[in-house]
Parts: structure tokens; sequence; C-alpha cells
């Protein structure tokens, strides 16, 4: 058993504190034979603090395309030769997305726009919609619309919006080679104001961005300082017409690696298997994340991509004796 | 009215020719992908991806659904 496991099974599993930089690094460099046995002490390390069950959530997209952002992989950015063009989704179906959501047993739906936040629009369709969804629907809301005022988090809280995602995307001494529109530190500001709030904060970002392994590290370092209450962990999926379209997709046993690094770092968070798991991994990959530290997913369809069934996910946690998180629980 | 043609001129992930050359990576792509080009005029069409399905508009050849 390679070092960094045997510490990692006294101070994580047992004891419940994170890897840090170092022991994250360790991790992502462990060679091919020992990835069994990092996936195995991860998926004992999410079922000793965390448990068995598994958080099912639903997306949509309010707001789609036209951002005045520069992401470099995201194809919603206005300034890219993208083919994706804006569209807003009216409110009965933003309400009929989330009974399609709470059809599957999914607790979660979040709401997202490509902005680079909110103006009075997309907030009054915000206040609208999400009362729509509560008056009719039982499930609790997230949103995810970019940087904020504190004002817009106070109305956010209002709503009754109970989870705030904001990915910091990569590592801070990554971030300028990705977006350069707008700063890692803007970003960390409204996740600070959203932690304030008493909104939970949801915080991940995207792996295969050309980012070395040492900014892996470094960047689930800087995602355990902030302790999110949920991260979500996307790969890149290369978009036509993006910067990044034409980089490679990240290796399986690379993303298998990092899921078991990134819970190794955060041993009581949220890791919720987010976009691009189907190019990476396949539908193998999905069982293999589940069992090695991923304890959330994203079921049904992305914002401008497709998922596998809602159906393929939730017979395979059934199969896995890993009961889907209920509303119950989560009030 | 206009007479429209059952054959897909341009590739819908794409958008450039379909009779010019097969596009065994788009077909492949469009599986985790929703259509983006209209099958019969090469417009960019509106798409609204849902947590089920999708939905597609071209302004002269209307709304496909998958
Ligand atoms: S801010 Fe969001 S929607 Fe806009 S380009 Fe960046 S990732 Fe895409
Ligand atoms: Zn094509
Ligand atoms: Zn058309």
């Amino acid at each position: 058993m390679p070092e960094i496991l045997d510490q990692a099974r006294t101070q994580v599993l047992g004891d419940g504190v994170g890897l840090d930089q170092a022991g994250v690094l360790a991790v992502l460099n462990l060679p091919d034979e020992h990835l069994p046995a990092a996936l195995q002490l991860a998926h004992d390390v999410r079922m000793r603090w965390c448990g068995p069950e598994v958080e099912v959530e639903g997306i949509v997209s309010l707001k789609t395309g036209g951002c005045p952002e520069d992401c470099h992989f995201c194809s919603q950015s206005g300034l890219f030769t993208s083919p994706v063009r804006s569209v807003w989704l009216d409110i009965p179906s933003l309400v009929e997305a989330a009974k399609q959501t709470a059809a599957t047993g999914a607790t979660e739906f979040c709401i997202v726009a490509a902005v680079r936040g909110p103006d009075a629009r997309l907030m009054k369709q915000m206040r609208e919609g999400v009362a729509a969804i509560k008056a009719e629907v039982d499930i609790q809301v997230a949103a995810s619309l970019g940087m904020l005022s504190k004002e817009q988090v106070d109305d956010l809280v209002d709503m009754g919006v109970h989870r705030y995602n904001h990915n910091l995307e990569t590592c801070r001494s990554y971030f300028p080679n990705v977006v350069t529109t707008h700063s890692w530190e803007e970003r960390w500001e409204t996740l600070r104001m959203v932690r304030d709030s008493g909104m939970e904060v949801c915080c991940g970002g995207i792996l295969g961005l050309g980012e070395t392994v040492e900014q892996r590290a470094e960047f689930a370092a800087q995602l355990a300082e902030l302790n999110p209450h949920e991260v979500p962990l996307n790969f890149l999926n290369p978009r036509p017409g993006t910067p990044l379209g034409d980089r490679p997709v990240v290796e399986g046993k690379d993303a298998l690696r990092a899921i078991a690094a990134f819970r190794l770092a955060m041993p009581r968070t949220i890791l919720r298997y987010a976009g691009g798991r189907e190019i990476t991994l396949g539908d193998l990959g999905t069982r293999d994340g589940l069992l090695g530290g991923i304890n959330a997913v994203i079921v049904g369809n992305y914002l401008t991509t497709l998922g596998r069934p809602a159906t393929a996910d939730l017979e395979l946690l059934d199969e896995l004796k890993m009961p889907v998180k209920a509303l119950s629980a989560t009030l | 009215m206009t007479t429209m043609t059952t054959t897909e001129l341009w590739c819908d992930r794409c958008g450039e020719s379909a009779t010019a050359t097969a596009h065994p990576a788009c077909a492949s792509a469009r599986q985790l992908e929703p259509p983006r080009f209209c099958p019969h005029c090469r417009r960019r069409m509106k798409v609204q991806v849902l947590p089920v399905g999708w939905s597609a508009v071209c302004v002269e050849h209307g709304e496909i659904r998958g």
C-alpha cells in the first residue's frame, strides 16, 4: 500500500480530516495499479462521513447562449463561433422541467442562466419561476446565475432558493488561461456572500482544461478551503467553436484518480458527477465513480448537451444498493 | 407554400453539406447532443435542452423535438 493511502486511511477515514494539496497530488500521481485501492478508500470515506444516500439533481437552462463572458470551454459564450443560439425558457416550460425532474425522485432542481450576473429581467423571471415551481412541485430549488450583488443574494434567499452554484472552474493559478473577462477573485467574492447569506454553497469546476496535475491538486485544496456543501465535478466535453474545442478528453483513469483525490480532500462534501462523464468514462465510469467517492449525480440532460436517460442512473443506484436521498432528509 | 424536400441537405450538427460527404463523427456526437443546424436550410436553430428531451426551432421550417 502506498504511503499516501496509509496516511489517508488514518487521517481522512479515521479522523475525517481531508488531505492537503501535497496529499492530493500524491493521490493524483498514483500508478494505475494502486487506483483500485485509492477508489476503495475514497468510497469508504464517503460511506463513513456522508453515508450511502445519493443526491439526485436535475438542471435546466433558463437563459441559454449569448453570454458576454469568455470562459474558453463554454459553448454559450457569445464571443465564440459556437452554433448555440440565445434562447429563453418560459415559465410554464420551466415548471414542466421541474416536474420531469421530480418524477425521477430527484430532490434538487437547479435553474441556470448563461450570464455574467443577473439583470432585473432575469431576477424577475426567477422570482416568478421559483414561486410557480414551489406552488406546484415538491422539490428544492437551486440557482446558478453568475456573479451576484449583495442585494441579489438577499433576493434569492427571499425567493426560497436554498443553494447557489458558482463554479471556480479551475485553480487560481490557471484561471487566467481559461477566462479573461473576469477574475477568480470576483468569483470567490460571490461565493463568500452566498455563504454569509446562509444559502448552501455549490462550487466545483471542470477538469481537462489544460491544467497540470499540480494545478488539479491546487484546485482541490482551494475548494477544500472554501468548504462547499456541494462540489460538482465536470470533465471537459470539448465544444465546437470554443477555444478548447480541440482539446482531448480526460483519460478515464485520470478522471477516476481525480474523483478519489477530491473525495480524500473533502470527506464530507456532496461530490457530484456533473457534465462530461459520459464521454470521459462511458457507461461503466458512472459505476466506478459511485464506488470511488461520488455521492451525487445530475440525471437527465445538461444545459446544451444530453445525458444518459435518468432511468439508467436510477437502475444503477438500485443495483448498488445506494438509496436516493429523500426530500424529507434534506429539509 | 414552399415545397419541402425530405432529403437532409445539411448536417444538423456542423452545418456542412450532408450530401457531399458522410459525417460519422457528427452522427456519433449527436447521440449526446441536440441538433444545431436546420437540415433543410442550414440556419442555426434556437435549441432548448430540457431535463427530458429538447426542442429546436428553425424560423423557416418550424420546430422539431427529440
Ligand atoms: S459565465 Fe457561464 S455561460 Fe458565460 S461563458 Fe462563462 S461559463 Fe459560459
Ligand atoms: Zn457534420
Ligand atoms: Zn430551416
